[in-house]
């Protein structure tokens, strides 16, 4: 049997288009809709007046806000670690011959997204203070979809200072872990949480979290 | 002494370069019906938004149960209920879910949902969608939402918006049982004198951002002229006969007015009319009415 049709090669086979599709455009389009939708609700509604005339301080409403964000980001990442296992224990099931269940992906496939939801945080923090600037959706939607675009190309293009959008992050991370894997074998350490990335996307997220505190504190409601 | 729920000390708020409140100073007393009169556009619900710390301005501007708004605001917000134009509502929620809603984000017992939704006549339609809701049933519940926390003070920004002349009557009453009963006080803004001159105790007229009035209905009645109504049989002879004796006549549509200090000389000028020959049909006192002292004052 070659390396290509081992089981190990046939996870990183079935689960790179999955995780490419993912990388690419899917969680920084959901990262997008997850941000409008937390802010559009109050924006909607006109509840801002209402939830700042009460008597909870403005940071948590905002803190709660932020970090209810983070889990559902969470929840996504971690539904599409299980989604990408029960589909291939299901393959499987159908298909014996390509033996999934002869290779333990489990661990570093959640290794993995562990990784990809630290370094989204940044496009996470962003977003939400886009959203929470802006009422309209075209606004952070659009500016979202250009900084994505021009995050891939960046990745893709191996530029040298491509971590410091915030946008190309998953794609660097996709890349890395393709670079360090090979049909022969993978192990754990071929997702490093160490990475310059996942520091620079923290120390982003940190820093827009602390600029949308002040927003909202000094902003009127009219 | 007076106890001031809320002070304002010269309060004045721009947006851009237009001044939309000039010096306001603001002074409700506890226990009070205080309306905030004033037309459209007039300042109002800028003043609403600073009183709720919606619109931010300079410190020692704002007092609420004598403290400065600013350093307390948590304090002082759980002590108002508020309802500021249209009510804000989930809309995909039901009359119940929103009042659930709030009180779990203020942390209070649930229990009290159905004593508001009883309160504010929404029980049967507790359980419909908020935006399924009639404009007067929106209006009803966001009352609710603001009485929910049991507040020592309300503040609402035209609430009567949108209800029908029972809905308003029945707010009406509402406020009146929640001050005179309960001891609360209300700050309620209109732009209909007539909408509040029946519930109120206090007064603040505002127009073009400066408070041109602000005092207790009977100061606001006191400073409204005492005006005698005649009809007669000759009214332009008799006009100008009152004319020449000095009195300040004014003749609409065949009847004379003139402003009067005492009864003396309501009973002065009816001898006078007499003697000169004038049939006098009528001889009343009136008191200019409100409304027409409010447009007055705004015009």
């Amino acid at each position: 049997m070659d390396d290509y049709n081992s089981p190990l090669g046939h996870w990183l086979k079935y689960s790179s288009v999955i995780l490419g599709v993912n990388c690419i455009f899917l969680l920084p389009l959901v990262i997008i809709f997850q941000c409008f939708s937390i802010n559009n609700i109050e924006h909607r509604d006109d509840m801002w007046k209402s939830l700042f005339s009460l008597p909870i301080p403005r940071w948590s409403t905002y803190s709660a806000k932020f970090f209810y964000l983070l889990l559902l980001n969470g929840l996504y990442l971690s539904l599409l670690a299980i989604f990408i296992i029960i589909s291939a224990t299901i393959l499987d099931l159908l298909k014996p011959e390509y033996k999934f269940n002869e290779f333990n992906f489990s661990a570093i496939l959640f290794k993995l997204h562990l990784k990809l939801f630290l370094v989204s945080t940044s496009i996470l923090s962003i977003q939400f203070l886009l959203s929470l600037v802006w009422s309209d959706f075209l606004k952070p939607m659009g500016i979202g979809l250009l900084l994505t675009v021009f995050g891939v190309i960046a990745a893709n293009l191996s530029w040298e200072y491509a971590f410091i959008i915030p946008y190309s992050h998953p794609m660097i991370t996709l890349n890395d872990f393709s670079s360090n894997t090979s049909y022969l074998g993978v192990n754990l350490s071929a997702v490093d949480l160490m990475s310059k990335e996942i520091w620079f996307s923290l120390a982003v997220a940190g820093s827009t979290y602390i600029i949308g505190y002040f927003v909202i504190r000094n902003r009127s409601v009219k | 002494m007076t106890n001031k729920i809320i002070e304002t000390r010269n309060l004045s708020y721009h947006f851009g370069v237009s001044k939309v409140l000039d010096q306001v100073s603001l002074r409700v007393e506890a226990g009070s019906i205080y309306g905030f009169i004033g037309p459209n556009g007039a300042g109002k619900t800028t003043c609403i938004k600073i009183l709720l710390n919606l619109l931010q301005t300079d410190n020692n501007q704002v007092f609420l149960f004598g403290k400065e708004f600013k350093n307390n605001r948590t304090n002082i917000l759980s002590r108002i209920g508020s309802l500021i134009e249209q009510p804000a509502l989930y809309h995909h929620l039901t009359g119940r879910e929103n009042l659930k809603n709030r009180a779990q984000l203020l942390e209070i017992p649930t229990s009290r949902i159905n004593d508001i939704l009883t309160l504010v006549d929404l029980s049967e339609h507790a359980d419909k969608k908020a935006g399924k809701y009639s404009l007067g049933m929106k209006q009803r519940l966001g009352i609710g939402l603001a009485l929910l926390p049991d507040p020592e003070l309300l503040i609402l920004d035209e609430p009567t918006n949108g209800l029908d002349p029972n809905g308003i009557i029945e707010i009406r009453n509402l406020l009146r049982k929640l001050v005179y009963e309960m001891g609360k006080t209300v700050f309620i803004s209109s732009h209909m004198l007539s909408e509040v001159e029946k519930m109120v105790s206090h007064l603040g007229i505002i127009n073009q951002g400066k408070l041109v009035f602000q005092g207790s209905l009977e100061e606001l009645h006191q400073i409204s002229k005492k005006q005698i109504v005649i009809k007669a049989s000759r009214p332009i002879d008799a006009k100008e006969l009152l004319s020449k004796m000095g009195y300040i006549a004014e003749l609409v549509d065949e009847t004379i007015f003139l402003p009067f200090q005492t009864n003396e000389q309501v009973a002065k000028i009816n001898q006078l009319l007499l003697s000169n020959n004038h049939s006098v049909y009528s001889l009343s006192q009136s008191q200019e009415n409100l409304e027409n002292l409010y447009l007055t004052i705004t015009q």
